[in-house]
C-alpha cells in the first residue's frame, strides 16, 4: 500500500499532457514587467528609478518587513517606468518595466553549470543569503523562503519534507526539474537540512511519476539522509498539511504551522533555487513555467525569466489555440483564471493552462441534494455544503465554530458536487469574513 | 487574440458528476428486483410500477408548472426514482386510484410543499406509502402470491406476508418449528418467492443493485451495513435466548422491506446524514425500530415507520455528530 492523507480527497484527470517535454530556455522578450509584490507578504520596496541600467541579477525592490521577500532584474537594460501594470490576479499593482538590452549577468553569479557540492556556511548565513536571493515557495503559494527556515524560538525542526506531489492536474514543472535538476536538488536539500538543523529529508512524489521517483531513488544514494518516497496519486496531496500526514503521519493542529509538529516543508524547485542562491550567487530571477492544454500546438516546460508577458510564453508553445476560452495560471484546481494574457510571469507561476471554450464555463448550478460528497472529500474533515449555506445566510460565528478557517481552498467540494454548487466560491468569502472578525477581536 | 477570456474563481475543472447520473444509476439499480418482481407478480407489477411513475412524474410537472410556477426539473430523475420506490412498496394488485393517491401524497406533500428536491425531511416515497398503509389497510396488505397469477393485474389470488404469519402464529400461542411448515425456508426467500410488495421480495436482486450502487460510488455502505448488523445483531440474540418464540435472523434480514428498505429508501440523500459517524447512529436507529415494531408493535412489519422516524431525527443528527477534523487527533509519534 501506497502511503497518502487519510481523510478525503479527489482523484481528478490527469492530463500530464507535457511531462516528456524537456526544459527549454525562452529566448529573451523585448521588455519584462517586474510586480514589486509577487509574493505573500509586503510588497518590496523599488530601490531603482526610471532611466537606471540595470543587469541580470541586480537587486531591483527591497524586501520591507520580515514576511516580505527581495525581487532582482530578471534581464539587462534600462529601467522604462515603475507604473502600475495588471499583474496575473487582475489588479493594476506597481511594477518595474525594464527595456531589454542584451545579457549582461551580475559578475558575482557563477554562471557555469559545474556542480557545487561543498557549503561552509553557517545555517544563519544559508537564511540571510536565501533571504538576499529573494526566494519564495515556487510551488504556487509564494511564501518566503527565509521564513519558513527561520524556526522560532522553543520549536524544533525534525525532519525537512520535500514537496515533489504535484498534484494538480496538467502541471509538470517539478516534474522537469526533477529529472533534469536531480543533484542540484539533493544538494540545496543537503543545504536546507543544514539551515533548519535537520538530518533527515524526506522527497514525497506521487506514483504518477515513476521516472522521477526512481531518478531520484537512484541519486539520493550518494547523499546521506535524503528518503524518495512514492505516494499513492491524490489531490490534494501536495498541500503542506495532507504532505505531512502521508509521508510522517503527524496532523499539524488547526491553526497551527506544521513547526508544531516538527516538520517544515519546501518544494522542489525552491531547493533548487537555494542551491543556485547558496552556491552559485544567483538570485531568483527565473523559473520553470508549464504551458500546457489539450488544444495547444506544442505543450511544453520553459524557463522562463520573470516579468516576461504570458503571451510572449504562450506563443513559444505555439500560440493560443483558436477555440480557448479560459487561461488559468497555475494549475485547474487551485489556479487563478486570468482576465488577460498580456499580464507578467512571476515567481509564482507554475503553469499556464489554455481550456477550450467547451471547458471555460461551469455548468448551471442545480439543487442541493445533500448528497454528502463534499463531506466525504473534503481533506480537512469540514463540511462544506453547511458552511456554503451559512455563508450565504451570513452567519459568520457559526462558520468559525464550524472551522472554517482550516479551509485550505482546495477546491475538491466544488470539483465533486454534482449539482455543480460553487460551494468553495460562498465559503471564500465566509472565510474571508470571519477572518476579519478573527482579526478585529486579536486587535 | 482579441476575445475575451472566461475568468472565475478555482476549481476550474469539474468531475463531470451530476444528480441525473445519479438518479439514472439508482434506476439501473432497481432494475433487477423490478423484473424479479415481473416473474413472480406478472403483468399487476409491471401496470402499478407504470401508475407510479407517472403520476409521480404528472404530478412533480404541475405542481411545478401551476402552482408553484418555476421551471420543471422532472429530468433531473428524482420522481422518477420517488414513482420507482412507491410502487416497490405497495402490492402488485393495488388498484389504480389508490396509487395515483399515494403518488399525489408523495410528491406534494412529501416532497414539494417541503420546497422540492432537497428540502424534504422524510422520504416522499415513504410518506405516501405510510399514508396509503393508514388509509387503506385492506387493499394495502392484500398480498398477491407468487407465480400463481401471472397475465393478471386485479384479481389475483392474496396471502399473507412471511412475517404476518409468523406474527399471527406466535400470536396464536405457536411456536416457531410450527409456523416455519407455512413459510418460505431461507433460499425461497432470498430468491423472493413469496407474498409481498412489489420490489421488496428478492433480496438477491435488491443486493445486485446494491452492488451497483457502491460500485459506481452513488452510496456509501455505511447506512445499509449498519442496519443489516443491527437487525442480525439484535435478531440473533433473541432467537438464542428463546428460539421456540423468535424467528432467526436470516428470516428477519430476508423478509418484509429490510433490503430495500435498507439499500434504496434509508439511503435516499436528503433524508439520510452527512457522513459515516451520522449514518452509523440512522442506520442502527432504523435497525433497532424495525425489530421492536416487528417483534412487540402491532404491525408484522416496521422498516418504514423506523425510516420516517429516524429521517426526523437527521437535522440532530449532522447538527451533533461532525466528521472526524482534520489535527483533531494529534499524534506526535508517527
Amino acid at each position: 500500500m501506497l502511503k497518502t492523507f487519510s481523510i478525503g480527497g479527489v482523484h481528478p484527470p490527469e492530463n500530464k499532457i507535457s511531462a516528456g517535454s524537456q526544459i527549454v530556455v525562452l529566448p529573451l522578450p523585448k521588455q519584462v514587467s517586474i510586480p514589486i509584490a509577487q509574493h505573500i507578504g509586503a510588497p518590496a520596496n523599488a530601490v531603482v528609478t526610471k532611466g537606471d541600467k540595470v543587469k541580470v541579477g541586480q537587486l531591483i525592490a527591497q524586501s520591507n518587513g520580515f514576511v516580505s521577500a527581495n525581487i532582482h532584474s530578471s534581464v539587462s537594460g534600462t529601467v522604462a517606468s515603475i507604473d502600475p501594470v495588471m499583474d496575473s490576479t487582475g489588479y493594476k499593482r506597481p511594477a518595474i518595466t525594464i527595456t531589454v538590452e542584451g545579457d549582461e549577468w551580475d559578475e558575482t553569479i557563477d554562471r557555469s553549470t559545474d556542480l557545487k557540492e561543498e557549503c561552509n556556511l553557517t545555517a544563519e548565513e544559508i537564511i540571510a543569503k536565501v533571504g538576499q536571493a529573494g526566494i519564495v515557495g515556487m510551488g504556487g503559494a509564494t511564501f518566503p523562503s527565509q521564513v519558513k527556515l527561520s524556526v522560532p524560538k522553543g520549536k524544533k525542526a525534525e525532519v525537512l519534507i520535500i514537496n515533489g506531489v504535484e498534484c494538480e492536474p496538467y502541471l509538470t514543472s517539478d516534474h522537469r526539474v526533477m529529472l533534469e535538476k536531480g543533484h542540484e536538488l539533493m544538494i540545496g536539500i543537503q543545504i536546507l537540512k543544514k539551515a533548519l538543523r535537520v538530518d533527515t529529508a524526506l522527497i514525497g512524489i506521487e506514483n504518477n511519476k515513476p521516472d522521477a521517483i526512481s531518478h531520484l531513488s537512484q541519486v539520493a544514494t550518494k547523499y546521506s539522509g535524503i528518503e524518495v518516497h512514492a505516494l499513492k496519486v491524490q489531490y490534494p496531496q501536495g498541500g503542506e498539511k495532507q504532505l505531512i500526514k502521508a509521508l510522517i503521519n503527524r496532523e499539524v493542529p488547526s491553526g497551527a504551522l506544521p513547526i508544531e509538529v516538527g516538520a517544515v516543508v519546501h518544494n522542489v524547485g525552491t531547493a533548487v533555487a537555494v542551491y543556485e542562491a547558496v552556491q552559485k550567487s544567483k538570485p531568483l530571477f527565473e523559473r520553470v513555467v508549464t504551458v500546457t492544454g489539450k488544444h495547444l500546438a506544442t505543450p511544453s516546460n520553459f524557463l522562463v525569466r520573470i516579468g516576461t508577458p504570458i503571451s510572449e510564453v504562450i506563443a513559444a508553445a505555439g500560440g493560443v489555440p483558436e477555440n480557448t476560452g479560459k487561461i488559468v495560471n497555475g494549475g485547474p484546481m487551485m489556479g487563478k483564471a486570468l482576465s488577460s494574457i498580456d499580464s507578467p510571469v512571476t515567481k509564482g507561476t507554475s503553469g499556464l493552462i489554455a481550456f477550450p471554450a467547451e471547458e471555460a464555463k461551469r455548468k448551471v448550478a442545480q439543487a442541493c441534494v445533500r448528497c454528502g460528497k463534499c463531506v466525504s472529500v473534503c481533506p480537512m474533515g469540514l463540511e462544506p455544503y453547511l458552511l456554503n449555506r451559512l455563508s450565504q445566510k451570513k452567519m459568520f460565528e457559526r462558520m468559525e465554530h464550524e472551522h472554517v478557517l482550516d479551509c485550505i481552498e482546495c477546491g475538491s467540494c466544488s470539483f465533486e458536487c454534482p449539482a455543480n454548487l460553487p460551494l468553495l466560491d460562498y465559503i471564500r468569502l465566509g472565510k474571508a469574513e470571519v477572518g476579519k472578525i478573527v482579526r478585529a477581536r486579536k486587535a | 487574440m482579441n476575445k475575451l477570456l472566461a475568468v472565475s474563481p478555482s476549481p476550474h475543472v469539474h468531475s463531470g458528476e451530476s444528480v441525473n447520473k445519479l438518479m439514472f444509476n439508482v434506476v439501473l439499480a432497481l432494475l433487477p428486483a423490478l423484473a424479479v418482481s415481473i416473474y413472480y407478480f406478472g403483468l399487476g407489477a409491471f401496470v402499478v410500477t407504470a401508475i407510479a411513475v407517472v403520476s409521480c412524474l404528472a404530478f412533480e410537472f404541475l405542481i411545478q408548472k401551476y402552482l408553484l410556477k418555476v421551471t420543471p426539473s422532472i429530468s433531473d430523475g428524482s420522481a422518477l426514482v420517488t414513482g420507482l420506490l412507491l410502487a416497490f412498496n405497495l402490492p402488485s394488485n393495488l388498484p389504480w386510484w389508490i396509487i395515483v393517491i399515494g403518488a399525489l401524497v408523495a410528491i406534494g406533500i412529501g416532497k414539494m410543499s417541503f420546497g422540492g428536491l432537497g428540502n424534504n425531511p422524510f422520504n416522499p416515497a415513504l410518506v405516501g406509502r405510510v399514508f396509503l398503509l393508514i388509509s387503506f389497510p385492506v387493499q394495502m396488505t392484500s398480498w398477491p402470491l407468487p407465480i400463481e397469477s401471472r397475465a393478471h393485474y386485479m384479481d389475483a389470488l392474496t396471502g399473507a406476508t412471511p412475517l404476518a404469519l409468523v406474527k399471527e402464529g406466535l400470536k396464536g400461542g405457536q411456536t416457531m418449528s410450527a409456523i416455519s411448515e407455512h413459510i418460505p425456508n431461507n433460499m425461497q426467500l432470498l430468491m423472493g418467492s413469496m407474498g409481498g410488495s412489489l420490489g421488496e421480495i428478492a433480496a438477491i436482486a435488491l443486493l445486485i443493485g446494491f452492488a451497483w450502487l457502491l460500485f459506481k460510488k452513488v452510496i456509501t455502505w455505511h447506512i445499509p451495513v449498519s442496519i443489516f448488523v443491527t437487525i442480525f445483531a439484535f435478531t440473533g440474540i433473541l432467537w438464542l435466548i428463546d428460539p421456540a418464540h423468535n424467528a432467526d435472523p436470516f428470516f428477519h434480514l430476508l423478509t418484509g422491506g429490510v433490503m430495500l428498505g435498507a439499500i434504496f429508501m434509508a439511503t435516499d440523500y436528503v433524508t439520510s446524514p452527512m457522513n459515516p459517524k451520522g449514518m452509523w447512529i440512522f442506520g442502527i436507529g432504523i435497525g433497532a425500530l424495525t425489530v421492536i415494531i416487528r417483534v412487540w408493535g402491532a404491525y408484522p412489519e416496521g422498516v418504514s415507520f423506523a425510516i420516517l422516524i429516524m429521517n426526523a431525527f437527521v437535522p440532530l443528527i449532522n447538527t451533533l455528530v461532525k466528521p472526524k477534523r482534520f489535527g483533531e487527533e494529534v499524534k506526535k509519534n508517527g
